[in-house]
Formats: structure tokens, sequence, C-alpha cells
């Protein structure tokens, strides 16, 4: 099998699903012409032509807004908003009619599209290219949240996503579209979503992560051997999976969390509240989050101070383990 | 009466200067002193030293990204030096030679995009507004700026700049429109460099010139060629005149080209022909501006070798300072969220320095 990286394997679903499927759709700021700025969508235009893959003028709310008439309307769009931080002109849209068409209409309308962003920081980039805002789409019913971690399930939730027949917002982490490559099949699949995947099975403590994180805590892992974690890649942010998360902490009674995005009211509240809903009589230490200062994600000269490493993986890990009731 | 006679309707640019540094329209030609046809000129060279020598830094991995201005002088100087101390400067975040030409200093300049926000922090008596990404979303600050301007009664501009990729944000209309039906003093000026970073302009709208979207404002626009600092200057100076009588906002597209790439980031031959660039290159501000002043016997082809010198050095003196101080502390990044911190965020900087105290690397 050949290996492909995140953003090789993210641009040969969508052109596959363009090839497969006729009513696809790609279009954002800068992906047609040159392929994205990223060149996650290089070569769809030469090859579906200007009609189904286009560059938009710099205008979130009317890339978003136009895809849920073209939704209703027969199409599948796949846009591209440039960077997650430069989403939010753009929420509107979203929280007021992507999240709702079903509802509103009772079904007679559903949107299946999926909304992509580059997210995440640790890049060296400028104000408004590093956030992690999982929380403002997790948060609104209707939305599905996506957020792979290796480049198979890039592909296979990509695909899903456009397959979908709801709304998904799809989270890319670009600081590791190329850092690593992976087999990954050439043929069509889909990785479900709403399934976490236990990256590595253990007993002593499970360590939730996703995107760019799954592979700082594999090596924080490998910087403590005598923790035997269970880590997992939750994959898909929301609708969450309670199934993997619970019977883990069940088995392991010891829980960390690492998300990027901010601290209060983030993803790691909502886990830890379902944890102690579901699994509290099986917890031996009080669950913990290690994530995201509370502050505007800095730029690149204080943005050392913010990321999450290894090390401080391990650390917060090896505290957990030496807590005692 | 200039904004009459320039109805981007009819696709009349305003030029005086012309590609040559000739005079093309001597009854237009403003009046400005000496020392302010030095201080463009030399805000102009700085600028583009400053600029070429960024990417320089970039390329050594010394600087991150970066967004130059080269070729784009005049129209962010020019305006600039039509304007009154009191006026405001609104920024998008590629008008490197207007916060110069203001005050800001080409230290803070380049602590921004050296990474630190500090660069943001100007002088108190800068008025001018931090760099702002978000496209678009500036307009309605300047709006509010010169709404407040009015309702205070003071005898202030506020200056805004957009790219031509901006107009097609939404919130442009809105600030537009939020301005011209308050007749609020605002000067909007956009830098039509011809790319939202691979998308042409003509890719981005259908209207003819950008000027003329002042129409549906019923405000006046003008085209301006925008690599002409007197046209700049000119339109600027009419626009504020009308803004300080209380006639509300000028839109005022300036027509010009962006030389190097959008960022660091960007490689323009995915997308533009060498020979365009060339061909906008022969347009050069600088050069024709220099001509100019040669030529009313102000400036020389010494002291031009000279300044440019003062300039390498000058840059070169302060980005090596810039290194040496641009760090930012633990402390810093928490301390600004709030006018206090609040105990969670006194909570999270002291954990992070106990695990430092144990150990942790950064």
């Amino acid at each position: 099998m050949p290996n492909k990286t995140i953003l090789q394997s993210i641009n040969e679903a969508l052109d596959q699903s363009m090839e497969k499927d006729k009513s696809v759709v790609v279009y954002g700021e800068d992906v047609g012409y040159e392929g994205g700025v990223f060149r996650t969508t290089a070569g769809l235009q030469k090859k579906y032509g200007e009609e189904r893959v286009f560059d938009t003028p710099i205008a979130e709310a009317a890339i978003v807004g136009s895809a849920v008439g073209m939704a209703v309307n027969g199409l599948k769009p796949v846009v591209e908003m440039q960077f997650s931080g430069f989403s939010l002109p753009a929420y509107n849209q979203i929280v007021t009619h992507v999240a709702r068409f079903r509802n509103r209409s009772r079904g007679k309308y559903h949107l299946p599209m999926v909304i992509r962003m580059p997210y995440g920081g640790g890049v060296k980039a400028l104000e408004h290219h590093s956030e992690s805002l999982e929380t403002l789409y997790a948060h609104i019913p209707g939305l599905k949240l996506v957020i792979p971690s290796t480049p198979y399930d890039a592909k296979g939730l990509m695909i899903a996503a456009i397959n979908d027949p709801d709304p998904v917002i799809f989270m890319e982490p670009k600081r590791i579209y190329r850092a690593f490559k992976q087999e990954v099949p050439d043929e069509m699949y889909e990785v479900p979503i709403g399934k976490a995947r236990i990256v590595k099975k253990g007993n002593d403590i499970t360590i939730i992560a996703w995107g760019a994180l799954v592979r700082e805590v594999e090596k924080a892992m490998d910087l403590v051997p005598d923790v035997n974690a269970e880590i997992i890649d939750l994959r898909t942010i929301s609708p969450i999976d309670q199934e993997t998360i619970i019977n883990s902490v069940k088995k392991t009674g010891r829980v960390l969390i690492v998300h990027e995005a901010v601290k209060s009211f983030g993803p790691a509240a909502e886990i830890i509240s379902l944890i102690n809903e579901k699994a509290f009589l099986y917890l031996e230490a009080a669950p913990k989050r290690l994530t995201g200062f509370d502050i505007t994600v800095p730029l690149p000269k204080g943005e050392p101070h913010f990321i999450i490493d290894p090390e401080q993986i391990a650390y917060e890990a090896k505290n957990i383990m030496a807590f005692e009731a | 009466m200039l904004f009459e006679k320039y109805d981007p309707l009819k696709g009349e640019m305003l030029q005086i200067l012309d590609h040559e540094g000739k005079i093309v329209n001597d009854k237009l030609e403003p009046k400005i002193s000496k020392d302010t046809l030095l201080k463009m000129y030399r805000t102009m060279v700085l600028g583009r030293v400053a600029d070429e020598k960024a990417l320089q830094f970039q390329r050594q991995g010394r600087m991150l990204t970066y967004a130059p201005n080269i070729g784009q002088e005049a129209a962010q100087v020019g305006p600039m030096a039509a304007l009154k101390d009191n006026d405001w400067l609104v920024l998008a975040f590629r008008e490197f030679n207007a916060m110069l030409y203001k005050g800001v200093t080409l230290e803070q300049a380049f602590l921004y995009w050296y990474g630190n926000e500090r660069g943001s922090r100007y002088a108190d008596e800068v008025k001018v507004l931090p760099i702002n990404v978000p496209i678009g979303s500036q307009i309605n600050h300047a709006a509010g700026v010169a709404y407040a301007s009015k309702l205070q009664k003071k005898d202030e501009v506020a200056i805004v700049f957009i790219g031509d990729g901006g107009t097609s944000h939404g919130e442009f209309h809105e600030g537009m429109n939020f301005a011209a039906t308050f007749d609020v003093p605002m000067i909007t000026i956009i830098q039509n460099n011809q790319y939202a970073i691979s998308t042409p302009r003509h890719k981005a709208t259908k209207a003819k010139t950008l000027a003329q979207k002042a129409v549906a404002y019923g405000i006046p626009g003008i085209q301006v060629d925008g690599n002409d600092p007197l046209a700049m200057y000119l339109a600027v100076e009419e626009a504020r005149k009308r803004a300080i009588k209380g006639d509300g906002p000028t839109l005022i597209e300036a027509v010009t080209y962006r030389i190097g790439p959008h960022t660091t980031s960007d490689n323009p031959k995915l997308y533009r022909e060498d020979e365009e660039v060339e061909k906008w290159m022969e347009k050069d501000p600088i050069k024709r501006f220099k001509k100019y002043l040669i030529d009313k016997k102000l400036w020389s082809d010494k002291k031009d070798e000279e300044l440019y010198e003062e300039h390498k050095q000058n840059v070169l003196d302060t980005f090596k300072h810039v290194e040496e101080t641009g760090e930012v502390s633990l402390e810093e990044i928490f301390e600004y969220t709030y006018e206090n911190m609040t105990p969670n965020l006194i909570e999270q900087m002291e954990y992070y320095k106990e695990y430092l105290k144990q150990g942790g690397n950064e």
C-alpha cells in the first residue's frame, strides 16, 4: 500500500468523491486555480473544471450560505474556510442555518455538506491562524465535528463526511498535514463518524486526545515506559463516542484529556462530565485535563509557553498515576 | 470638484505624476512643503529597504511570515502625508509605510512580524489601531472611530485601509454603509494591488472599478494611480476637507500592484506570469518620485545613495535589536487578557511555573 500524508489523503478523498459523484463541488478562497494555500485541493480544478472547483471572493458567509442553497438543490458542497480562525464571519450562517435546516423544515430539507477548516497551533503563524475552536462547533446541535489525526483516518473520515446526510465540520490539524506518512489504500473507504479509535490498549490510565496532539501523547508515553496507558483518539468530537470512553475509564479508573483548545468550557469539561455521570464509581483519581490556557493564542514568540508538548503530557500522566485516594 | 471630475463610472483615473516622473496634470499638482516631500520620500525608501531586508531575514529563518509592501509605497505614504497628526489610522495588514509615516517605529513594526504582540503597542500619542488580520472587519472600526470624532466635535478624521480582496467581504459593505449613513469623517483607501492571494481582481468582482462601489453608498469615489504619491496626496487632501466639513466619507481606490508575494508563505509563480510583474515594476512609485524631487532640485543621486545606505544600516541595527529583545515571558501571555488577572488565569500560570520548576521544558 502506498504511503501518504494527511494532506495527500484528504486530496485523494476529495478527488475520488468528485470522480464518483457529480454532485460534489469544492470551493473557497484560493482553492481552485492554485489548489489552496496548503495545496489540499491541488489538481482538482484541472481535473473537474472551474464549475465544480472554484475560487470565491473573500467572503466566508457567502461561501457557507451559498453551500446551504446548493445542498438543498441537489449538490454536495465541500467548502473550505482558509483557517478556522477565519470561519467566524460564516458562523452566523453555520449556527443559524446550516445546523437547523433539517429541524426547521421537519426533515424536508437536509444539508449534505462539509465545511473544511485547517485548525490548531504550533506552526508559528500570525494572529487568527492558530486557534482550536472545537467548542464553538461541538456546542451547536445539528452539526457534526470530525478531526482526523492520521492519513488513513483523514481519507476515510472525509469520504464519510461527504456521504453523510448531515452537515459536517471537518477540522484539519495543519501542523501535521505533512508531518508523517502512513499506508493508505488507493480505493475508497469510510471511517465511521462518531466512533473513536483506540490507538493503544492499556490498563493504567486512559488518555484522550485528537488531531495533532494524538502523536504528542504517543511520544509522551515513550518517555514513561512504566505507565501503561490506553490512548484514545476521539476522531469525532460530536457526536461523541461515549461507549469507547466509558469502557476504557471503567477499566483504568484514571483519565487525562489533552487538548489545545482553551480550558474553560472546553471539550474536556464535557468529557469529564460524561465520565462523572457514567463511570464515577470506577474512578481512582480525579479526572484531569491538560489544555490550552484561557488566553488568546500568543503570537509565535510567546507560543512555546502555550503549546502542549510530550514532556508536559508525561508529567501529568505520572501525577495522575501517583494519586492515591 | 475633484470628485465630480473623476467619476469612477466614467473610468477616469487621477494621475499627476506619470510613470516616468513627469507632471502630466500641472493644474492639479498639490502644493506640498519641501519637508513633507522629503519625509514622504524618505519613508518610502525606508519601507522598501525594510521590506527587502525582511524578506532576506525570513529566508534566513530569522523572521516569521512577512507580508511585503513592495510597489505599494505611494498608495500608503501619499495619503498619510495629506493628513494631520491628530487623525486616526486604522490598519489592515499591508500598510508598513503608512505606519512608519504615522509614527510607528521601525522596531515596533518589525517586532510584530517577528511574532511579538509588543509590536502592536505603539506610543501613546500615535493614533494607530493594531494590525487587523480578519479581512474587511476594520472598516467598521474606522466608522466607529469617526463617529466618535464627530459626536465629540473633535477636529480629526479616520483613514482606513483595505485591499481589493477585502471589498468582497460583507463587512466592507456594512462599514461603508454605516459610515455614509451617518456622514462620519472617514476616508477609505482601497489598495487595489490586483490580487487577493492568488485570485485576480477581475475574478473577485464584476465591477469595472472598485471606486464605483461608492455610488451605492451615496458618497464620492475616485480611482487614483496608486503608484503616484502626488495624486494619492491630492485625493486624500480633498477627502479630508469634505470629512472635516461634515460631508461624510470618501472612497479612494489606489490602483497599484503587489510586486512581492501575498506573504512569505505564498508562491505567486503558481498564479501569475513574470512578465506581468516586470510590466508593473516599470511603474515603480519610488523611481518616479525620485525623478520628481530631482527635477525640483530637492534631491540628488548622491543624497539618494546616502539615504539607502543609512536606511540599510538602520534596518540591520533595528532588526538585531528586535532579535536581542524580542522574547516573550510567561507572565506576558497572561496579563493582557483582562485588566486584572482572574483567579483562573493566576492558577493556570502558577501551575505552569510549578511544572517548569519540576524540570519541565517550555
